[in-house]
Formats: C-alpha cells, sequence, structure tokens
C-alpha cells in the first residue's frame, strides 16, 4: 500500500522486518519502515486480537505498538530504524513479561 | 539537564522555537523538552534532513520552518529531544523521561507549547489496518518519503486534506476520490464570515489553486458526503469505502483511506497542572483559558500557539514571542513597557492570522451527526474497544457525565488516555442526554500523561534522593 | 422535601444504608455534593481483606465477608469480585515472627480466617513472585471487587426498592427540629425523621454541622494501574514489612496502592500525585516482581477520603443529638466494610440497636482523650 520515494543522499541501515532482512534509509521511522514494506498491519488488539496499523503516526494513539529489539509496545511511529535492528508485529501484549513466565 | 530552569519550554514546533529564541536573547536558563528526535514539530518535521525536491512539494509555507530552526538552533536554549514529558504540576514540577531514565525538575516560568492532534471522529471501520488519518499520510511524507503505492481515498473536512491530496498529486499518488464531509449547509453559514477572511486572500488563493489542480488532474471529490463507513476484507484489513451522497450509496474499493476532521489543541499537560478549559464552540475543542500573553489559570504556566487555541503554524509562531515576552517579564528580565513595545508587531501578526479563521472554521465545521455516533456497533475507545451503544448504556445506568461513562465501561483508560475518545464520549453523553458539552464534560486528568514503565517510574527514586 | 431518613453522602457506604433501608420499606433520600461514588467509593482500590484488620473490626469485616460471597444475592451483580485470597509476605525471620504473632493473636479471639503458609505453598499459589521470600499470612477467603461497579449495583438495586439519588446537592446548614432534622442544601431543603452522615473526607465538616463534631482529617490516597497483562498472579499481594499493595484485576491490569498519601487541598478538592513516593512504589513492585519492570503506568490518582486519628472509623448513633446517626472514617478501608455498615445502620435507625459490637466505634471514643 505505501512505497517509499527514492533518496539517494542518505545512508542505509539494515533492519530485520518479522525477521526479514532490509535495506532502510537513516531516519525512517519503524512504523513508515513496516507500511512500506508490505505490512499492513503491525499489530493485533488486547481485548479482541483484532487487526491495527499506524494510526496517527505522532504518538498519540499507540497504535502502532510493535516489537522492537525483543521491548513490546514499543510506538513504532516515535522510534527511527537503527543498524540491525529487529522489529517484530505484536501479537495482543505482545512478551510484556519476557520470557519469565 | 539541570533541576532547576527559569524557563521550561515544553514542545519544538514553531511556537516553542520562536518562544525560545526570544527569551534566551536575555541570558536567561531556558531548556526546550520535545518528545521528537529533531525540531520542528508536527508542522516543520524533518524540517533539518529533509532532501531538497521533497521540500518543494511540501511548499513555501512548510519552508518558513528553515529560519526558525536555524535561529534556534543560534540561540542560547538547551534542546533536550527524544524527552517524554509525563507530568506538570501546579507548582510547575515536570517529570520527564529522557535517556531511558526519569527525572523532575522545577521551572520557574513553563510554557507549553504542545500544538494540535488531529480531531479523533469516529466511523464504521476507522479502526481497521488501511484507515489512517491524513495527518499521518502527511507525517509519513515529510519524515519519511513514504507515499501511497496504489492509490488512496481522502475522506473528512478542511485545509490539510485539500494540501495533502495535492501534495500527493504532485508525487504521481493516484487519489481514488475526495469525500467532503462538511454539508452545503456549512457553506451558507461561512459566508458571512467571508469578507473579513477576504482579508487574508492569500489563503483562500492558495485553497482555490489547489481544487482548480486536482480537478484539471481529473480528480474526482464529492461533496456534502455522509454515511461514511470502512469495511474489511477476510484479513480483517480495509478493502472498500462506502458512502452516501445525494441521496445514493456508494462504495469504493481502496486498500487506503485518509480521513481528516480538523485538528485541536493537544491539552493532556495543561489538564495535568489542572489548568481551568474552556469548550470552544467555534474550534468545536476543548482549549486551555488564557489571556492574550498566553497566561493560563495557572500562575507562571503559559500556553501558544495551537496548543492554545487553533490559528495556525504562522501564528504559533508570534504567539510563542508574545509567551517569551511575558516569561521574561513575569521572571522580571525586562520591563512592563519593554515588553509591551517588543509585543507590538507580534499582536499584529496574530490579528492578521486570525482573519482567516472565524471562516474555516464555519466552513469546515463537523456535522453534529458525526460528532456523537449513532451506529451502536462503531468502536469509540480504540484502546479497550468500547462501542457507542456501550458509552449510550453506561449513560442509562450512571448519573450521566464522561467520567462516570469511563469508570462504568472502561472507556477512555487505555495506553492513549483517552486522546482519541474523550471528544466523542462527551459528544454521545450529552445526546444521550447527560451532561452538555462542556469544560466539565472532558475526562479527568489522570497522570501520567503518556504511559510510563514502572522501571522507568523507578529511576526517579535513584534520581531525585 | 420530606423523608424518614436523609443520609448525606453517595458513597458505598450511603447507598448500602440506602439499600438496607429501602429493603425494609424504609423511605430515604442519599444526597451528594457531587455524583456517586466521586471520591474515595469510585477511587479506591476495591479489595475485599479480613486479613490484618485492627482487632474492633475483625467481627465486622467477617460478617461482611460473608455477604461478598452472596453479593448477587444482595445487590443483583456480582460487582465483578473474586476472592482469590489475600496475603503478607514475609521476606525474612523477622517478618515470619511478626506474621505468626498476628496469626496467633486472630485465633485467640476465635477467628480462623488468617493462617501461616511456609515457602512451598506460597510459590505454589504465587509461581511469579521473586525467590526470596520465605512465607506469607494469608486470608483465602478475602479477595477483591471493582468498586465503581460495586457502588452502581447498591445504588441501582437501592432505587429499584424506592430509593432516591441526588447528585449536586451540597450541604448549606443543619438544624435539629424538635427531633428530626432540617437541612438546607443548593438543592432545596431537606426535612427528615432521622439523619445519616457518611461523607466521607467531609464527614467530619458535616459532624460539625450537626453539633457532634469528631477529628476526621481528609487525605488523598494514591493509586497507580497498568496497562492490561496476560494472568500471572492470583491472590492480592501484601507484604509484612514493606509498602506493597497490589493485585491483578480479572480484565489483567495490575492496580499498585500502598497507603500513599498525594498533595491535597481539600478547599479545592485538587489532588497532586507525589511522583517520588509513586517510584517508591514502583521499586517495591519491581523488587517483588522482577519481570515487571517494562510493564506501563497508564493512570495515577489519588481519592479523598476521611481518617480517623485511630483509623478506625466512627460507627453508630450520635451521643449529642437525636436520631442523627454517622459511619465514616473508614481510613482507607471501608469498601470491605460496607455491606455489614448499612445493615447495622438500618438496624440502628429502624430497631434502636444493633446485633454487631460497635462499642469501640463510638463517637464518643475521641471525648475521653480531650
Amino acid at each position: 500500500m505505501f512505497k517509499q520515494l527514492p533518496n539517494s543522499d542518505v545512508e542505509m541501515v539494515d533492519v530485520f522486518l518479522n525477521q526479514q532482512k532490509i535495506s532502510v534509509p537513516m531516519g525512517t521511522s519503524v512504523a513508515a519502515m513496516a507500511l512500506s514494506n508490505g505490512l499492513r498491519s503491525t499489530r493485533t488488539t488486547v481485548i479482541s486480537n483484532s487487526r491495527r496499523a499506524p494510526f496517527c503516526m505522532m504518538g498519540v494513539c499507540y497504535d502502532c505498538l510493535m516489537i522492537i529489539d525483543g521491548k513490546a509496545n514499543q510506538r513504532a511511529c516515535m522510534t527511527h530504524v537503527a543498524q540491525d535492528m529487529h522489529v517484530e508485529s505484536q501479537q495482543r501484549v505482545g512478551p510484556i513479561l519476557g520470557e519469565v513466565l | 539537564m539541570k533541576n532547576h530552569y527559569q524557563l521550561v519550554i515544553v514542545g519544538a514546533g514553531p511556537a516553542g522555537l520562536a518562544a525560545a529564541v526570544t527569551a534566551s536573547e536575555q541570558g536567561i536558563s531556558c531548556a526546550v523538552l520535545d518528545e521528537q528526535a529533531a525540531v520542528g514539530g508536527q508542522i516543520y518535521r524533518a524540517i533539518e534532513s529533509v532532501p531538497e525536491q521533497r521540500a518543494k512539494v511540501l511548499g513555501t509555507e512548510y519552508q518558513r520552518g528553515t529560519a526558525l530552526a536555524k535561529a534556534f538552533r543560534e540561540s542560547k536554549a538547551e534542546y533536550f529531544p527524544n524527552t517524554k514529558v509525563w507530568s506538570l504540576t501546579a507548582d510547575k514540577q515536570i517529570g520527564l523521561l529522557h535517556d531511558g531514565k526519569s527525572k523532575l525538575i522545577t521551572a520557574d516560568q513553563v510554557l507549553l507549547v504542545s500544538g494540535a492532534i488531529e480531531r479523533p471522529v469516529p466511523f464504521p471501520g476507522w479502526t481497521l489496518p488501511g484507515v489512517m488519518q491524513a495527518g499521518a499520510g502527511q507525517i509519513l511524507f515529510k519524515s519519511s518519503g513514504v507515499v501511497p503505492s496504489e492509490g488512496v481515498v481522502l475522506a473528512g473536512s478542511g485545509p490539510l486534506l485539500l494540501l495533502l491530496a495535492w501534495q500527493y498529486m504532485q508525487v504521481g499518488v493516484e487519489i481514488k476520490a475526495m469525500l467532503d464531509v462538511t454539508p452545503l449547509s456549512n457553506h451558507l453559514q461561512a459566508m458571512p464570515k467571508l469578507p473579513r477572511a477576504l482579508l487574508a486572500h492569500h489563503y483562500l488563493t492558495k485553497g482555490l489553486v489547489y481544487q482548480r489542480d486536482l480537478k484539471r488532474a481529473g480528480v474526482v471529490t464529492k461533496i456534502g458526503v455522509s454515511d461514511l463507513r470502512a469495511e474489511a476484507d477476510e484479513n480483517d484489513e480495509l478493502q472498500t469505502v462506502h458512502y452516501r451522497h445525494l441521496g445514493r450509496e456508494h462504495s469504493i474499493e481502496t486498500g487506503l483511506l485518509m480521513t481528516h476532521f480538523g485538528i485541536i489543541p493537544h491539552i493532556w499537560l495543561t489538564q495535568a497542572a489542572g489548568c481551568k478549559h474552556q469548550w470552544d464552540k467555534s474550534q468545536q475543542c476543548w482549549r486551555p483559558s488564557h489571556d492574550k500573553w498566553g497566561n493560563t489559570s495557572l500562575q507562571g504556566i503559559l500556553v501558544a500557539g495551537d496548543g492554545a487555541g487553533i490559528n495556525g503554524a504562522r501564528s504559533a509562531e508570534h504567539t510563542g514571542r508574545l509567551a517569551g515576552l511575558q516569561a521574561l517579564y513575569a521572571l522580571g528580565v525586562i520591563s512592563e513597557a519593554e515588553r509591551d513595545k517588543q509585543s507590538i508587531t507580534e499582536r499584529k501578526w496574530v490579528k492578521a492570522e486570525r482573519h482567516i479563521r472565524p471562516f474555516l472554521e464555519a466552513y469546515f465545521a463537523i456535522p453534529q451527526e458525526m460528532l456523537a455516533t449513532h451506529a451502536k456497533d462503531t468502536i469509540i475507545c480504540r484502546c479497550e474497544e468500547i462501542t457507542a451503544g456501550e458509552i449510550r448504556t453506561a449513560v442509562e445506568q450512571s448519573h450521566g457525565d464522561s467520567n462516570q461513562v469511563k469508570y462504568l465501561s472502561r472507556c477512555g483508560m487505555g495506553a492513549c488516555q483517552g486522546r482519541q475518545c474523550a471528544n466523542a464520549v462527551a459528544h454521545i453523553v450529552a445526546d444521550a442526554g447527560g451532561l452538555a458539552v462542556s469544560e466539565k464534560s472532558h475526562f479527568r486528568g489522570r497522570p501520567p500523561v503518556a504511559p510510563l514503565s514502572l522501571q522507568e517510574l523507578a529511576s526517579l527514586s535513584e534520581e531525585n534522593v | 422535601m420530606k423523608t424518614e431518613v436523609l443520609i448525606i453522602g453517595a458513597g458505598l457506604i450511603g447507598a448500602s444504608t440506602a439499600l438496607q433501608l429501602a429493603m425494609r420499606g424504609c423511605s430515604c433520600i442519599v444526597i451528594d455534593k457531587d455524583s456517586p461514588g466521586r471520591h474515595a467509593s469510585g477511587a479506591n482500590a476495591g479489595g475485599l481483606r479480613q486479613l490484618n484488620r485492627d482487632p474492633a473490626e475483625i467481627p465486622l469485616s467477617v460478617a461482611a465477608a460473608k455477604m461478598w460471597h452472596n453479593i448477587e444475592s444482595l445487590v443483583d451483580s456480582d460487582c465483578d469480585v473474586r476472592f482469590s485470597g489475600q496475603l503478607r509476605v514475609a521476606e525474612n525471620k523477622a517478618d515470619m515472627e511478626k506474621l505468626e504473632q498476628r496469626a496467633a493473636m486472630v485465633r485467640s479471639m476465635g477467628y480462623q480466617h488468617e493462617e501461616i503458609i511456609g515457602k512451598k505453598e506460597l510459590y505454589q499459589l504465587v509461581p511469579a513472585l521473586s525467590p526470596h521470600c520465605v512465607g506469607a499470612l494469608l486470608c483465602r477467603g478475602d479477595g477483591y471487587g471493582r468498586p465503581y461497579h460495586a457502588l452502581t449495583a447498591f445504588r441501582r438495586k437501592a432505587e429499584s426498592l424506592g430509593a432516591i439519588f441526588q447528585s449536586n446537592t451540597e450541604v448549606y446548614s443543619i438544624e435539629q427540629l424538635g427531633e428530626g432534622w432540617e437541612v438546607r442544601t443548593s438543592q432545596g431543603t431537606f426535612y427528615s425523621d432521622s439523619l445519616v452522615n457518611c461523607a466521607g473526607g467531609w464527614a467530619g465538616k458535616l459532624a460539625d454541622m450537626m453539633q457532634d463534631p469528631a477529628p476526621l482529617t481528609a487525605k488523598a490516597l494514591m493509586l497507580m494501574v497498568t496497562e492490561r497483562l496476560p494472568h500471572f498472579v492470583d491472590p492480592v499481594m501484601g507484604a509484612a514489612s514493606r509498602k506493597l499493595s497490589f493485585k491483578q484485576m480479572q480484565n489483567g491490569t495490575l492496580i499498585i496502592g500502598g497507603a500513599l498519601v498525594a498533595k491535597l487541598d481539600f478547599a479545592t478538592e485538587k489532588t497532586e500525585i507525589d511522583w517520588s513516593q509513586l517510584a517508591q512504589s514502583a521499586k517495591t513492585v519491581v523488587d517483588f516482581f522482577p519481570q515487571l519492570k517494562d510493564v506501563r503506568i497508564v493512570r495515577a490518582w489519588a481519592g479523598i477520603e476521611g481518617f480517623m486519628p485511630d483509623n478506625i472509623p466512627v460507627i453508630g448513633a450520635s451521643q449529642q443529638v437525636k436520631n442523627g446517626y454517622h459511619a465514616f472514617g473508614f481510613s482507607a478501608h471501608g469498601f470491605q466494610l460496607s455491606p455489614v455498615i448499612g445493615v447495622i445502620l438500618a438496624q440502628l435507625i429502624l430497631d434502636g440497636k444493633t446485633e454487631l459490637s460497635i462499642e469501640d466505634f463510638s463517637i464518643s471514643r475521641f471525648d475521653k482523650q480531650a
């Protein structure tokens, strides 16, 4: 549904989106990266497990929550991509309590 | 970061940058805290890093931000990006998160320039993946150069919708349709306000040029659309947009719908501090009450820019400077006469920027039936997935105000803290016979204004002992 | 307006009293300066706790527990109650001794509801607990409910039986007229045979107006709540020697308390969260449950409640005036007691006596100290 316009001036970084390695311009938000790499939804809701995607892109709706570098509930719109970052779609509450439970 | 500043400014959009430049010229200690990684706020997002080609498409209004950002960078104000402010108290104690650690700092004067958020207007299917706010579309473009690849339907009301359509057209994005929900009766309401708006004819001309260009490019625009509804495919993702126009049902297949229903002040911090607010009928939103300098009902807490009431980016710059001057005066750095003298030009600009507003507010007013959703299955609270029907039931079972509805239904108790539902809940409560929409019908502030992890909160006990 | 009983304060105590009176066919009006459950009754943590009560409260608390276990038959709603136990965790030997003494004291009064459990049973009950704890004091019949839901259920049941609840009705003056009462308010004057003061944080002010003063202090207790989490703990958790109080609600959120006091401007009713105290509280929670470190707090608030100098309530008929009754100063642990307080007040008003012993809660206990 989205594409990223070419911008040759910017350095690229490698990130992993749902385990797949992709190359992304620095300065791209995680949400923009996910949307322009084919993800239509980025999480499911806690209550009904319904699919959701980034909605406001400015940090106020909390609908773009993803698992970033193992940490659940990160706002993808407020986070920038970084080299070797791991980004995953989140199911419901995600691994919020880690592996302990 | 110090533990105390003479002036703390929260927000690095046009109002914050202008205020910081004005205030720090006088040698006071001034900190600017902002959640974004770079200056510009939403309107001048990525202003320092945007590629030239993209900046051109974003236009001259956007490019105004360059000079502002440059002046700010050259100023002595201390700038803390990536800093989340999660609390503000009436005695000007600020709770913030910086580098993963919480900290409480204090200030003699606090200027809140929290800007605006898009007015959330629930309609059936607005939670589906593929439905997004138009401002979100613009942010994707501004900061990441990301645009729709397979066409988009734009729906709603307001200048941003038109601007985004025009910008998309410049970069070759297919616009499947423009669905304007403003009823024709709005145009009549707005007419008496047109003469004053003509004083700001450059805005009107720009709008007309955008409309003309879109028409020439063959973009279909429908005015007076109602019953907007988004429908999903078997994957729970947007497939079709339904609407009613001139008495007939229509539908468009699309994977992407961007909506816009105007913008409203982002009042969560002024609320947390306990500033007095009021319901602005013309702007259909709550805003903090303030005087012409930006003073709120709380001593030493000021507001400026769109966070104080919607007047646009240019006005924000001027009200920011006025608030900066007022802060300097309150700090005893400049005299009353000096403050007044320096404010003359700024005030003239503020007034000039106000000319267009009454017209825009009347022309783009959102129809009442969209604000107080009737479709009982429509989700109102996106976080807790509470429907309009559940809210109406809660109104019946309580003594009928938004806070009781919240207690009973959990509406507004999710991560967004009610930002996406407070407006709709107040309207539904009033529509269902409860408290009328007023300053009392907003959810009571419940800090932190942004979620904070236990570890982040606990870090405060190490930081401030 | 005329009524047999006028109740001031539409919190849970007022609603419970109205319900019991209405069940016995007595007409009553409940007035509140705000709306039902606006303060402590809507803002409390919902704990249903017999554990670690003041000895004077134990008989009342045990009677109330029986009512909560059968709450649906009383108010036609389960009030979202859950009886998953409440416990106080011991972190070391000294803690354990303290808890054992407590258990022995309760047994000596003839009650069996508080029992000591060892390390093994503690970790069977709460596997997620940090491994350093050694045992706990447990009350299996304890649990929690949802305060505002309970308040609404009590109110609606009372209303269905004829009780009237009136919001936004602020009391301006109270006069004894013969053996009855005249109460002037922002919504007109009320005349009643009996008057009940259960106005929570404002009850001290009303007691003064009734010419029957009591040393009540209003304080605002803070709570914070997290986002929804997977189910990971059943009992309501407390600790023997640290300020820990938290529970996981049915919806998955954690409510974290611990009797922490917010800044309060009583005149304007403005409360301000004291973040350094909540930070300490967050640290304590993470000490006991390290896996919660990334869990997000989404709201904090403070509810205004009335406290007595000895932290137990005032319950009973006034000794100074005729047909005046008090039930206030629950000092932040009135939620669990509320059903039985309604019964006691209805008995006092209609029968002139009550089956349960309430001597320790007399308002005149403060005269002796003076």
